[in-house]
């Protein structure tokens, strides 16, 4: 029988291969924003395995609601990226410093 | 038995790509790696009686986010030389990081909380439960606020990732419509006695 403390181990290790992506890869926009992916992926993982060992849907619920909120974040991060690749060729966080921030 | 092996399967693959995902040196390997991510988390989900939240992991993320991901990579070119130039600098840190990171929520999810009870063991549901019924009868009557602000956080993002790639063509010719709308007879036509 696979208990909840699993569950919760294999999200902590995805969300963690994540933050390392996002150390990894700070050159590539487009693969940092996976990296958030996975990062949600794992928090998914924990809200559906919470829902079913504490026999709510209310974790399911939320599960939506974080995919809806993921779907729109990759769509306006990806036009974004797009427009910025129009005005400047190039998607690299290093040439991304117009405002010196 | 069978679930144990399952979810072994289905984790260990799970992480297994994801952490190709961090370090496939091609982009489109790593999309292809969080596809099959998402492949076995969608398994992870139907071993938790989530089947209805399954087929839409694999519907939205595999089916339309991650084939954004794919156009939009095949239309942006990257420069392969300046990929991966300082790895290893900051590999030693977000590592660090990382483990850090990872102890705390292992410790924190083997600390004997989640052991007993309800929370070591949970029945799988019955054959006659229908996860989509129940999951449509609390989000259209309990969480129906919260249903109607993603369909418009949704409506948003639609408007907003299309404003911000429409591009206008100099060289193209558009239509004024509301000029044609509003131009009058006296504007184009013109009496001429001969």
């Amino acid at each position: 029988m696979v208990g909840l403390s699993q569950y919760l181990i294999v999200a902590a290790i995805l969300f963690a291969v994540g933050v390392v992506g996002l150390f990894l890869n700070r050159k590539n926009v487009i693969t940092i924003l996976m990296s958030i992916e996975l990062m949600l992926l794992a928090v998914n993982i924990n809200l559906v395995a919470f829902s079913h060992f504490l026999n709510d849907l209310g974790g399911q619920v939320f599960v939506f609601f974080v995919l809806t909120v993921a779907a729109c974040e990759v769509a306006i991060g990806l036009a974004i990226l797009v427009d910025f690749y129009r005005l400047r060729s190039s998607i690299e966080t290093d040439d991304i410093n117009t405002l010196q921030g | 038995m069978l679930e144990s092996a399952f979810f072994n399967l289905f984790a260990g693959l799970c992480v297994i790509s994801a952490l190709g995902v961090v370090t496939a040196r091609n982009t489109m390997h790593s999309v292809m790696f969080l596809v099959f991510c998402f492949f076995n988390a969608a398994g992870l989900f139907f071993l938790l009686d989530a089947e209805f939240l399954g087929v839409i992991l694999i519907l939205v993320y595999v089916g339309a986010v991650m084939v954004l991901f794919m156009f939009v990579i095949m239309m942006l070119e990257q420069k392969k030389d300046a990929l991966k130039s300082n790895v290893r600098q900051f590999l030693s840190l977000g590592g660090l990081v990382a483990v850090l990171l990872l102890m705390e929520f292992v410790a924190a999810s083997s600390s004997g909380v989640f052991v007993h009870g309800a929370h070591a063991t949970a029945a799988h549901l019955g054959r006659q439960v229908n996860n989509t019924e129940q999951i449509g009868q609390v989000l259209y009557t309990k969480y129906l606020l919260g249903f109607e602000i993603a369909a418009i956080i949704l409506l948003v993002a639609l408007i907003g990732a299309v404003v911000l790639t429409i591009r206008k063509r100099k060289d193209a010719k558009y239509q004024n419509i509301s000029a044609q709308v509003k131009v009058r007879r006296e504007d184009r036509v013109r009496k001429v006695r001969m």
